[in-house]
């Protein structure tokens, strides 16, 4: 605790200078207030989008106020946790942590081997005291093997025994404050072990362990490529089951699940799995969870020559929860003209009283592909890596849908419908479904759940253990008893009354 | 969860008992306050006939937490399965959780019985925003939702706010009981409200039963933090991610961690520890509240549209 300091010259030098600095960054004072500025510290992180948790709300956030976003990005607003500022809380909350605890355990630990304090010589003076009358001569071995029973360490003299118990509360404060550096330490190196990546699998493909199979990948500081262990995953099939049943719940998904086979090693033996929500597959150091899904129109473009220019599965968007999805296609090896569509896609499609078509039910009930068709340059020769989910038709020439003054393609699955100009034909072949996975692991989480639990562990011992101190001392007519408690606690004068009359009804054993 | 059936006419029902219950526990609301202004009589024969309005008020207020508790069992059984899958199901369980608790609590802690009209008065509030503003029909869960954790996390972060919701209310006492104004001031407004905390158990009891009810709000906390990590890293693929929930929830923990650490300080013993712990009430109701409404984030289970 704070003391004021006593200026005994007014040199008082660099050494006494630190030592100040130090007893005031660990006191309990201190500690109160940094826990404050922490919670205080963590708010903007819940009004701002984070790079983090939410880079497309950052990338929305720098388009909707430039200028804003550019003065509150110097301030690391959108990075709070791993900022300067939050990482100055938390450091000195945690050297003001190890500061307090370390002096508190040597303490402690000479408590543990000593004897418990002899009795006060004055107990009216204790908080909790009694008089008794009796005419027991015993009273002192009595009463040692009482507290002895009950689990008090009890020195006893002639005349008085002391006795002292709940060391256990001290014991659980430690731990758990030593447990909470032990969950910094694992979530820092977890973090730097660790690694997470997203990969888009449509049913049929297979994704391969190895850094070209991601669509993304974020590595943590000590990672490198040799830690992903060889495997490899095939989406066989991918189910999924809304409510067509329950009037009120109509569309609602009921479950999602994705039937994998995975091989590990480059000659494994082939075994069949399964992805849910909330029940990731488990492979050597990666764990792959079921994070999204969505519709692969299956489709054909055949150019003015009949040539195959594109034949695939194209993940779209979905859009809503009813699976309205968006597409994109870019033909650039189309002849006579390299050309791109806009598609949306509608399992279950209807109209609304605007006349704009929408869908209705997340399964393909009544599907229907439609094309928006543009010409021109597609921007894919300038060596830029693109967005495979956007068309930029700055520099195109919009000649099917919207105001082109020609209709767009329609298409119901298994229909083949011409392009414009005579540019070629669609073909919706079939449907299939992707599923999106995001790849990671963290080798440091079973020890951040182990301290977590220790803490825990630590906590409950540290709050609801109490720590008595019970001193009982013979006097002429009869014996006195105190007790003393550390913190609060409520029941201790039923307990000097309940050792009182324990004594007077006990014999030796 | 492949084969899900839904039971509206029950649901509507158990709204039916939520509205009766609403009824009840706004005439034991009433009666507390008759007590309570009988408590503040200066007519010692109108505070003799005090008690007597208590007992009719603890009895409203059973009668209309058994009415609550069988509208809770009724959504439960017309959705098969744990009546807590989103806002409205969390509000009305949770208000009942903390009737009940307190309600038990009141007859082995007789210190606690004066909190009763808060009780009772946010009972009533928190069902009247569960009916009309987090109202949704009978819905299955969904499949983020769907793992025994939800049994537990949800479970005990209910018990939490119920703990740490009793521990505000005695603050509040306690902060009414030892402000200047009551203490200091002799107008017509002090005078009464004076004798009427003069009823209530004293500062320095209302302070502690606080802190005991706070210790075991934090150490169920403590366990639905790490709960959610747990359940996080296998529904959200990553054990804490600083999602919008997941701040909150370490705001109200850190809040908490002070109050805790205020107790034990010298100058923050008292009313600075009292509010303390009324900051941290408003953060779970804030979390509960503005956070799942308002804030963007995964933790999106209101049902709302």
């Amino acid at each position: 605790m704070a003391s004021s300091q006593q200026f005994e010259s007014p040199e008082i030098g660099l050494k006494g200078w630190a030592r100040w600095f130090w007893r005031q960054l660990t006191s309990m004072r201190t500690a109160l207030l940094l826990l404050l500025l922490l919670a205080a510290a963590a708010i903007p992180g819940s009004v701002y989008p984070q790079r983090s948790a939410d880079p497309n709300g950052v990338t929305a956030f720098f388009d909707a106020e430039p200028q804003l976003a550019a003065v509150l990005d110097k301030f690391q607003i959108f990075d709070v946790y791993t900022s300067n500022w939050f990482s100055a809380i938390y450091i000195l909350l945690f050297i003001s942590l190890i500061g307090c605890v370390v002096p508190r355990t040597r303490v402690h630990f000479d408590n543990l081997r000593a004897a418990p304090p002899s009795a006060p010589r004055n107990f009216a003076r204790m908080p909790s005291n009694k008089t008794v009358k009796s005419k027991k001569a015993n009273v002192v071995a009595l009463a040692e093997q009482i507290l002895r029973k009950q689990g008090y360490r009890v020195v006893a003299t002639k005349t008085t025994v002391a006795a002292e118990r709940g060391y256990l509360r001290e014991t659980g404060n430690l731990i758990f404050h030593f447990s909470l550096i032990g969950v910094l330490i694992a979530v820092g190196i977890g973090g730097g072990l660790s690694y997470s990546g997203q990969r888009v699998l449509i049913e049929g493909e297979t994704f391969v362990n190895n850094l070209a199979g991601y669509d993304s990948l974020s590595p943590g500081t000590f990672f490198n490529e040799n830690r992903l262990t060889p495997f490899s995953v095939k989406l066989d099939k991918f189910n999924v089951i809304f409510d067509i049943k329950n009037q009120t719940n109509i569309g609602t998904p009921l479950d999602f699940k994705a039937q994998v086979t995975s091989k590990i090693g480059a000659n494994g033996k082939a075994t069949s799995g399964v992805i849910r929500v909330n029940e990731p597959l488990e492979l050597p150091n990666a764990n792959l969870y079921l994070t999204g899904n969505g519709y692969a129109p299956v489709v054909t473009v055949r150019d003015a020559n009949g040539n195959i220019s594109f034949s695939g599965p194209t993940a779209f968007l979905p859009q809503d929860k009813n699976y309205t999805s968006l597409g994109v296609y870019k033909l650039p090896d189309a002849k006579p003209q390299q050309f791109g569509m806009i598609s949306f896609f509608y399992p279950t499609v209807d109209k609304l009283t605007t006349g704009a078509k929408t869908s209705i039910f997340p399964d393909p009930i009544n599907p229907l592909l439609t094309m928006n068709v543009y010409v021109g340059d597609l921007g894919l020769d300038g060596g830029v890596p693109k967005n495979v989910y956007s068309l930029d038709i700055a520099k195109m020439k919009q000649v099917a849908g919207g105001k082109s003054g020609v209709k767009g393609l329609e298409l119901t699955k298994g229909q083949t419908v011409a392009l414009p100009n005579g540019m070629g034909t669609v073909t919706f072949d079939s449907l299939k479904r992707f599923i999106s996975l995001d790849i990671s692991y963290n080798p440091g989480e079973g020890w951040i759940l182990l301290f977590a639990l220790l803490a825990l562990g630590g906590l409950i011992l540290s709050l609801l253990v109490p720590r008595r101190r019970v001193w009982v001392r013979k006097t002429t007519d009869g014996f006195e008893l105190a007790a003393l408690a550390r913190g609060d606690d409520p029941t201790l004068e039923k307990i000097i009354a309940e050792l009182a009359d324990e004594i007077k009804k006990a014999k030796l054993d | 969860m492949t084969n899900v059936v839904l039971n509206e006419g029950l649901s509507q029902y158990s709204r039916l008992f939520i509205y009766l219950a609403m009824a009840i526990y706004t005439f034991s609301f009433l009666a507390y306050a008759l007590n309570l202004s009988r408590q503040a009589s200066e007519d010692k024969s109108v505070r003799a006939v005090a008690s007597r309005t208590e007992r009719v008020a603890l009895v409203l207020l059973i009668v209309s937490a058994a009415i609550h508790g069988a509208g809770v069992v009724m959504r439960a059984i017309s959705v098969s399965r744990v009546p807590w899958g989103n806002m409205y199901e969390f509000s009305i369980t949770g208000s009942f959780v903390i009737v009940a608790i307190f309600i038990a609590a009141q007859f082995f802690v007789r210190d606690i019985k004066f909190i009763a009209i808060l009780v009772s008065g946010f009972a009533l509030l928190v069902l009247g925003a569960a009916t009309t503003i987090f109202y949704v029909e009978v819905k299955s869960l969904m499949p983020a939702l769907q793992n025994y954790w939800l049994y537990i996390h949800v479970s005990v972060a209910v018990l939490a706010t119920a703990f740490f919701n009793i521990a505000a209310a005695l603050s509040v006492a306690f902060l009414f009981k030892s402000s200047a104004f009551i203490t200091k001031r002799k107008n017509a407004i002090a005078k009464p409200l004076g004798r009427v905390l003069a009823v209530f158990p004293a500062e320095n009891k209302l302070e502690k039963l606080a802190y005991r009810f706070n210790i075991i709000g934090f150490i169920l906390w403590t366990f639905t933090l790490i709960a959610g990590a747990i359940w996080a890293e296998r529904a959200w693929h990553r054990y804490w991610g600083w999602d919008t929930k997941e701040v909150w929830t370490f705001i109200i923990w850190t809040l908490y961690a002070g109050y805790l650490h205020a107790n034990a300080t010298r100058g923050w013993s008292g009313k600075r520890s009292a509010w303390l712990s009324l900051i941290g009430f408003a953060a779970v109701i804030f979390n509960f509240t503005i956070v799942n409404l308002f804030f963007k984030g995964l933790h999106v289970y209101s049902g709302l549209k």
